[in-house]
């Protein structure tokens, strides 16, 4: 007989490193490192049109890559309900390398699933001006 | 090849692993990447792209599975929030 969800920190931290080395194996050691740094991901189009800031377990923001002013939230979740006792949250490394697979996999049908709203439904607007300044300084740095 | 699913609790599980070359190790690993999907997983093949960009191509089907690939990592399907 199937458990019910109860936190276990010392499970989620063995959980969270383990998922941030298939993050470092997927997604490469920058990857990594600017999660680790900056507690997001991104991805921009080919042109350096437009990218996407990546947060665990919170929605995706799209951002103009040429003038870094944010766009609109899109929420889009990566659920697994197959072990009632582990949740249904994947490790938040997880779950933003699940991001980024499926913006890199299929960018239209990951964003046709989302729910889209103007930026603030979800998240600080000054958060996300904040952490694109930060991304900019990453990226002058690098 | 490996076939790696990402889950709650655990992070990343070893679900199969074989030479896809061998007939018997091909089977196991076509079983468990049918299974997969049947879960309502997506699979993604990790690559690198032009000049070493890492990259990401979704299968739908074992034999789209490049010969050179080393892994397949399932996640779940995304929905909307």
């Amino acid at each position: 007989m199937g458990g019910r969800y109860v936190r276990n920190p010392a499970r989620e931290r063995r959980a969270e490193e383990r998922a941030r080395q298939l993050l470092r194996s997927t997604a490469g050691a920058e990857a990594l490192e600017m999660y680790e740094r900056l507690g997001f991901l991104t991805v921009e189009n080919d042109d350096g049109e437009y990218g996407y800031l990546i947060y665990p377990h919170r929605p995706l923001v799209g951002y103009d890559a040429r003038n870094g002013e944010p766009l609109s939230e899109y929420c889009v979740r990566f659920r697994d309900g197959s072990d009632p006792e582990a949740g249904e949250r994947l490790p938040d490394a997880d779950d933003v390398l699940a991001k980024w697979l499926a913006l890199r996999m299929d960018e239209a049908h990951t964003l046709g699933t989302a729910n889209v709203h103007p930026l603030g439904r979800q998240l600080d607007p000054a958060m996300v001006r904040r952490d694109l300044s930060a991304l900019r300084s990453w990226k002058a740095a690098a | 090849m490996k076939l790696l699913r990402m889950t709650p609790g655990k992070g990343d599980v070893l679900l199969a692993e074989g030479d896809p070359a061998v007939a018997e190790d091909e089977e196991r690993l076509v079983r468990e990447f049918r299974r997969q999907l049947d879960l309502g997983m997506w699979a993604a093949v990790p690559h690198e792209g032009p000049g070493g960009r890492r990259e990401a191509t979704m299968v739908r089907d074992f034999s789209e599975v490049p010969e050179a690939a080393e892994r397949v990592i399932f996640f779940p399907r995304a929905a909307g929030g």
